[in-house]
């Protein structure tokens, strides 16, 4: 399955799905060192972010949100992809700082409205190049 | 996507005219645009920094960066919280290498023209932006306040972006600069509750919790707030918002400058959702914030999150003048800017509380750095924000109360409630 998305920052990564129930705050609410959920008030606490490809509902609280994924891409914790429901410029510039610093990317995407369904997809991939205006979220079988 | 259109000026500074930092900021700056989708960028009067606390190397790798390629802020640019108290540096309880990690990032800031105001809440400043001023500031509870009360304007910016923004003087016109972006969308109707209720200091971070989580994006208009509310309790709600959601601007209808009326609130347009504020919901909010029971034993309180004010100080010297203990049990601790700190001791609201060993920190938060000792496991706050992030940050169990409750808990030093307006 295939979808458009808005594209962020550009990038094209693949990594496990892992669709968060309600957004997080990465500063406050994740742990660059171990690239695990710390929120003790989010449903998905002690899941490990790094890797994965990572769907939340929107970006929420703190202004360091964006220096804590610049951390954790500094010390390869962050997810391989961040997929919103809806633009967050404090997740982008994370990402955009990220590359700056050490050339490492974070494709950050949106599909502005409802996430997909991550049931059953043992793979995703993300595809973004804001430059051209493309983006797609593709989920993979088995 | 309409693409983003810069003048002469704007492309030569993105070219390297203006020198290397400025080029790197500039680039972050146009890249920020295309996220938000501004076709042009506009002038802003000065500036917040919420980049200079601490929280590992990415931080000063960037700041440092700017500072060698000889970077320097173009606007009045105040300085957040950073990750240690440099007046009272002693109070540290962390690792050294952190604490030398974060003086190098607060003195890279120094060096690139910050001023060191060092606080969560430069609103509470001298200098604060006028009515309709346009300001990047970054910093969640900042943001919303600028916006809110002051009728300020400024989008939701993150660490990183403040600076380049204060390097170059601009922001993408997008976002909470625009007239459209302002209006109110979810009607918050408190009309409902009873006045008591309404009248108690821990109602408001608790509506602010509430706001937060069922806002979902969408611009909150709050309705049915006593006319008398007044900066500190707006500051609590606004802060509260901020951390349990993404909410970057409310409206008050007859208490924030946007908000005269309920239909200037909302813009002439039609409200999309109402959400009819219950007590229920206002205890269940509260509660979620941090409850313990009573007579469980604490290891601190503390307050000022954001930093404590002026008359915020006053009232706390009120409290405990009115209970005056012989002597607190818990170690009692106030986060607040250095000048509010400076300017309350000179007007004498800190006698009675230094005479309790009450400790103010300064510069920094006891929620985002090391200050309580290690083995501390609970305690206690009257600050939505510090309840909402305190147990992932620092590990400690919270219990969330008014201020009064927090007084009478650490002279105790256990839990002490007065449950009397939320029975």
């Amino acid at each position: 399955m295939t979808i458009d998305v808005r594209p962020l920052t550009p990038g094209t990564a693949t990594g496990a799905p892992l669709r968060l129930d309600e957004s997080l705050s990465f500063w406050g609410g994740f742990d660059a060192t171990t690239g695990a959920i710390i929120d003790v008030h989010h449903p998905q606490r002690g899941e490990t972010l790094t890797g994965r490809v990572l769907l939340m509902p929107a970006g929420r609280g703190s202004s360091s949100g964006s220096a804590l994924l610049a951390e954790a891409l500094r010390l390869g914790t962050a997810p391989a992809a961040i997929v919103l429901g809806r633009v967050d410029e404090i997740i982008a510039l994370g990402a955009v700082v990220g590359e700056e610093l050490y050339g490492v990317g974070c494709p950050v995407v949106s599909v502005e409205g409802e996430l997909p369904s991550v049931g059953g997809f043992s793979a995703a991939v993300v595809r973004s190049d804001p430059d051209a205006g493309r983006g797609e979220l593709e989920l993979r079988e088995g | 996507m309409s693409a983003l259109r810069l003048t002469g000026e704007q492309r030569a500074v993105l070219e390297g005219g203006s020198g290397e930092a400025a080029a790197l900021a500039m680039r972050i700056v146009c890249r920020m645009a295309g996220v938000a989708g501004a076709t042009r960028l506009r002038p802003i009067a000065s500036a917040h920094i919420d980049g200079c606390i601490y929280f590992g190397d990415s931080m000063l790798d960037f700041a440092e960066r700017l500072v060698e390629l000889g970077a320097q802020v173009s606007v009045p640019t105040t300085s957040n919280v950073g990750s240690i108290d440099l007046i009272h540096p002693e109070l540290f309880q962390g690792p050294p290498e952190t604490a030398a990690g974060a003086r190098r990032l607060m003195d890279a800031y120094l060096a690139m023209g910050c001023k060191a105001t060092w606080t969560c809440a430069p609103y509470q400043l001298q200098a604060r932006p006028a009515f309709g001023e346009h300001v990047c500031w970054a910093e969640s509870n900042a943001i919303v306040f600028a916006n809110s009360v002051l009728g300020a304007r400024t989008d939701r910016y993150g660490d990183f972006m403040d600076i380049c923004a204060a390097i170059v003087g601009l922001v993408p016109d997008a976002g909470l600069h625009r007239d459209e972006n302002r209006r109110g969308e979810v009607v918050f109707d408190v009309t409902g509750l009873g006045e008591e209720l309404r009248a108690a200091d821990a109602f408001y971070p608790a509506l602010g919790h509430l706001i937060g989580l069922q806002a979902e994006g969408e611009l909150p208009v709050i309705v049915g707030l006593p006319a008398e509310v007044d900066e500190d309790r707006l500051k609590a709600l606004a802060a509260s918002s901020a951390s349990s959601g993404g909410v970057a601007m409310f409206h008050a209808v007859g208490l924030t400058p946007e908000a005269p009326t309920l239909e200037a609130a909302l813009g002439g347009e039609p409200e999309r959702r109402r959400i009819e504020v219950t007590a229920a919901m206002v205890r269940a909010s509260r509660d979620a914030l941090g409850q313990m029971p009573p007579g469980t034993a604490l290891d601190a309180v503390c307050i000022g999150t954001p930093h404590f004010s002026l008359t915020e100080f006053a009232k706390l010297d009120a409290v405990l003048a009115d209970l005056d203990p012989p002597a607190l049990a818990s170690p009692f601790y106030v986060s607040t800017g250095r000048w509010v700190w400076e300017e309350a001791r000179r007007r004498g609201h800190l006698e009675r509380a230094e005479r309790l060993g009450v400790t103010v920190v300064v510069d920094t938060c006891t929620y985002n750095t090391r200050i309580l000792p290690e083995d501390s496991a609970r305690a206690m706050t009257n600050s939505g924000k510090w309840a909402y992030y305190a147990p992932g940050n620092i590990g400690v169990d919270v219990a969330f109360g008014s201020l009064r409750e927090c007084v009478l808990s650490a002279v105790a030093g256990h839990v002490v409630r007065e449950e009397g307006t939320w029975a």
